[in-house]
């Protein structure tokens, strides 16, 4: 059978799943993207008549942490998304081939998958020492990166690193680290924050993709808005404790021991977008204020530079739980919220549109 | 034309030159080169860091307690070992003991990132370099089903099994779509396993890719996620209420039986999968003893996993302490990381400079300016290289020795170390896995046995975590439910002035961070770490490290298809992030460099 009209549901059925499962597989995916019955159906529909898209994973200054987190993906199982969903013909961390085996990788889905690929970016360039603080093959790494996204359908940047900069880019920035958004600028980049981002999070947005053939709902920060639209604060476990009054005074005080708010020992939950308090992390067992130390707010952009984690935030927004990121967000303009479809073409995916459209809301196929 | 090292190893570079970069299937970028006989024989390596993050630099100024969060993001594979390394090194500088409870937590928390990062780098960055995924089409799942139940009791093992995994498989290859499997090296000569080995070691990378998602849950229990759990200087921050008002969101019973079944499941796919596996893949290269390097005559570990707390005594450590020189195996040497004479820091062959290059620098009083450029000898330009020139300066890791000694760290150092010191616990599974296999001792000195070492050390501490859950659990039940000491929390606790210095053990060898602190603020910070000693570049006398040690003759089947090259290097499992740190002791000098 030839790649091309290779789908995620052939795959599948034919490694011996069965419908039901599959059926239930894009309920529970759907459920974990907090949609109805309606998106599962859909959802079935898409995977059924979809090819394998190639992806291209490439590292910049990191600390692999995006991947680790990838690979710890409940649902879906990672091993499902390398071996049913996607296919990653480039990977450092995990492809068997090295050198200019590896090499050859990159060449051939530029030609083969021009404008069909989709190009994940784990870390981000130095621009400093003509950019080889990072070197790929000799090279600079942001040369190469370039080169990788003039081809991509879409650009997803994976972590804190290739969507703000992150430890590297913390002052006073020796290497001159940025985030990829400043060296790409043809492509649509959806950014997936977080230090690093949660794995069903990960995870979700490539489903997403998959499943509705066009890129997530961004936010004006290039976040997609179902995961990054709410603070940790207003979905946190421990809200109640805020509006009570009642607060941890100092580490494993007894206030600690009975689970109340962590906002004077320095939490940065209401100041931090993320799904922490809602999707949790490690298939739903904790995140870091359930387990006692406050948000680090490490899904922000430049979060390193605001202060000890253990200081007390001195300005709250003052606003209710239903306002969103963009509603007190920055007052950035002209900031594009890109919709990429997928084609669901029997024999390649390519990009279909590219809207410039803020205000598109709401509109899956 | 051909020298010899100090350290005794013989080095020619006339051969044909071999480049292979980006080497994959590790943490962060490196690049090696090759010179290879006539014969293909290995006869010269050039083991090189291709990238530098600065993060130390970035420290300075900042406040101790947070540099834990700082120091976790060198690396997200060893995930918190470094913030644990930094939390006691902050903590021995300020003179902070920490409780029992924190104790035995640090302790399940770093046993657990032992076992995790010890599975997933055997099955998904180590096994292809052993493992023919293509040859396993060909396999007969009776035959696997056979052999899976000849070596272990492990109950996903029956034909139909087999079958199945081999029919997605198959699908999966014939769809032309082969992903993370496309352009390896398949049928190279270099692979020795048979079909069913080969498919059963298949299945075992797809079960541990399922597995090690569990494991890090723990992590996620007293740290709150993974990677990247949550620190505290003076203890850990998960506080303990067993049966109190408010007990959930605290450790409490659920929280603490969570944790022991993970430790179960983990102890199970430990002893029943990986071991056997290892055992199983060992014995089809029993001939390919290669890549022993330094092992065999120069190994270090710091020691780690404290029985007591704020015991860090040779006594107390549970993973031996200690360097051997020389094979000299019935003579232990002592370490001192305060001793400005035993650690330093060498960077004649790396992108840095010092006033005097031909001194080292203790880490307290480090110095580092980058300083990228290639020698007279480098082919290509500067920012498109074609060959090194190992004369000049070559690589971003720096030469870290110990009293001048190159020395290899990581599991199969510890491991010696503690065979040398006649510690049962490490000498027993040795010997019977090397008796069960056939090989005398000399066999462990090798890129095998680097591997063996580690599968070893993960069942040890797999049960080495039952061992401090269970401590815990009975301190819980004495009464003692502290997890955090906060007499020293606030700055004006300090004294104006303090350096300290924290060690582990981490999954990849020796790690040490040395901070300074001044008025409340980190005034110098250095972190020495496993594969900066491993992966080093020469040092002023001309002494090769670990890598490139391991490399040396060493015959390649197809120079074009370095399967050999990789299967060494995987099996110090390099870290490239970690390596490649830097520190200055003016730091201010970095900020200057010019922003394009």
């Amino acid at each position: 059978m030839g790649s091309a009209t290779e789908t995620f549901y052939d795959v599948i059925r034919r490694q011996g799943i069965t419908r039901r499962s599959f059926v239930k597989f894009c309920n529970l995916t759907a459920a974990s993207l907090g949609l109805g019955p309606v998106a599962a159906a859909q959802m079935a529909h898409a995977l059924e008549t979809k090819p394998r898209i190639p992806v291209i994973w490439m590292h910049g200054l990191e600390c692999t942490c995006c991947s680790e987190s990838f690979i710890r993906s409940a649902h879906p199982l990672a091993k499902d998304v390398i071996l049913s969903m996607i296919s990653l013909d480039y990977d450092d961390t995990l492809m068997a081939a090295a050198g200019h085996q590896a090499e050859e990788i990159l060449q051939e889905t530029r030609e083969k998958y021009k404008g069909g690929y989709i190009l994940a970016v784990e870390g981000n360039p130095p621009l400093n020492e003509d950019g080889m603080y990072c070197i790929d093959g000799g090279r600079p790494f942001v040369e190469k990166l370039k080169e990788m996204a003039d081809d991509a359908m879409a650009v997803i940047a994976w972590g804190a690193c290739a969507s703000w900069g992150c430890v590297q880019a913390a002052k006073p920035n020796p290497t001159q680290a940025v985030p990829i958004d400043k060296v790409i600028r043809n492509k649509p980049i959806i950014k997936v924050p977080g230090c690093p981002p949660i794995a069903e999070v990960m995870t979700g947005v490539i489903s997403y993709i998959l499943t509705f053939g066009k890129m997530p709902e961004l936010d004006r920060q290039g976040r997609p808005q179902m995961f990054y639209s709410q603070r940790i604060h207003d979905k946190c476990y421990r809200r109640p404790h805020f509006d009570a009054g009642q607060f941890v005074e100092s580490w494993d005080d007894e206030s600690a021991r009975k689970g109340y708010c962590l906002y004077k020992v320095g939490c940065k939950g209401p100041t931090t977008y993320n799904a922490c308090s809602t999707v949790r992390w490690n298939g739903g067992v904790s995140f870091p204020i359930q387990s006692g130390h406050g948000c680090i707010g490490c899904s922000e952009d430049g979060f390193w530079d605001k202060g000890s984690f253990y200081d007390r935030l001195t300005t709250i927004r003052q606003f209710g739980v239903e306002a969103t990121a963009d509603q007190i967000g920055l007052a950035a303009a002209g900031v594009v919220v890109a919709g990429v479809a997928v084609h669901t073409a029997a024999t390649a995916v390519k990009r279909l549109t590219s809207k410039h459209d803020p205000h598109r809301r709401n509109d899956h196929p | 034309m051909g020298i010899e090292t100090p350290n005794g190893f013989k080095l020619d570079n006339a051969g044909r030159r071999i480049v292979v970069d980006p080497v994959t299937r590790i943490e962060g970028h490196m690049r090696v080169e090759v010179n290879v006989d006539a014969d293909n024989i290995i006869r010269n390596a050039v083991s090189t860091g291709t990238m530098w993050r600065g993060i130390e630099v970035i420290l300075k100024g900042r406040d101790p307690r947070d540099a834990w969060a700082f120091t976790e993001r060198i690396c997200g594979v060893c995930t918190g070992t470094h913030a644990l390394t930094s939390v006691r090194a902050v903590e021995n500088a300020l003179g902070i003991n920490i409780p029992e409870n924190a104790n035995s937590i640090r302790n399940i928390m770093q046993l657990t990132l032992q076992v995790h990062d010890h599975l997933v780098h055997f099955y998904h960055l180590h096994a292809l370099d052993w493992v023919d995924v293509v040859s396993a089409l060909s396999a007969d799942p009776k035959a696997t089903s056979a052999l899976a139940q000849s070596i272990s009791d492990w109950p996903l093992s029956s034909p139909g099994y087999f079958r199945d995994l081999q029919g997605r498989l198959k699908k999966f290859v014939d769809s032309g779509q082969l992903g993370p499997f496309k352009n390896g090296y398949w049928g190279h000569a270099a692979y020795k396993l048979p079909p069913e080995a080969n498919l059963m070691a298949v299945a075992h990378y797809l079960e541990a890719l399922d597995f090690q998602k569990e494991i890090v849950k723990i992590h996620t229990v007293y740290g709150g996620k993974n990677p990247h759990p949550n620190w505290l200087v003076g203890g850990v921050p998960s506080p303990i209420n067993v049966d109190g008002v408010g007990a959930v969101g605290a450790i409490n019973m659920e929280r603490l039986n969570l944790v022991s079944s993970i430790i179960d499941q983990a102890i199970a796919f430990t002893e029943q999968v990986y071991l056997p596996d290892l055992k199983a893949i060992g014995s089809f290269y029993k001939d390919w003893l290669h890549g022993g390097g330094l092992s065999s005559t120069s190994v270090m570990s710091y020691g780690d996993i404290p029985e007591h707390a704020n015991d860090y005594t040779d006594a107390s450590l549970k993973l031996p302490r200690g360097v051997i020189l020389n094979g000299k195996l019935d003579e232990i040497y002592p370490i001192d990381l305060a001793n400005p004479d035993e650690v330093q820091e060498f960077v004649t062959h790396s992108w840095y400079k010092y006033p005097d290059e031909t001194k080292g620098l203790h880490p307290w009083d480090g110095i580092t300016e980058p300083h990228f450029e290639l020698g007279p000898n480098a082919r290509g330009t500067k920012t498109n290289i074609e060959a090194l020139d190992e004369a000049a300066k070559y690589s971003f890791i720096k030469s870290p020795r110990w009293k001048g000694h190159a020395v290899e760290v990581g599991p199969l150092a510890r491991y010696v170390i503690g065979y040398a010191q006649g510690k049962a616990e490490f000498k027993e599974p040795v010997d019977k896995l090397l008796t069960d296999l056939g090989l005398p001792l000399t066999a462990l000195f090798s890129t095998l046995g680097r591997t063996a070492a580690r599968a070893l050390e993960c069942q040890w501490a797999a049960r080495q975590l039952r061992y401090f859950q269970d401590k815990l659990v009975a301190n819980i039940k004495a009464g003692d439910l502290s997890t955090a000491n906060t007499d020293k929390w606030t700055p004006d606790t300090w004294p104006k002035e303090a350096k300290g210095v924290g060690f582990t053990e981490a999954p990849r060898g020796a790690l040490g961070h040395w901070i300074r602190i001044k008025d409340g603020k980190i005034d110098n910070y250095q972190a020495v770490v496993p594969t900066t000693w491993n992966g080093s570049p020469r040092d002023p006398q001309g002494n090769i490290g670990a890598f490139e040690a391991a490399l040396l003759d060493t015959p390649m089947a197809d120079p074009e298809k370095p399967l050999e090259i990789l299967r060494t290097l995987h099996s110090f499992d390099p870290c490239l992030a970690c390596s490649t740190h830097v520190m200055s002791e003016d730091g201010q000098d970095m900020a200057t460099v010019t922003v394009r």
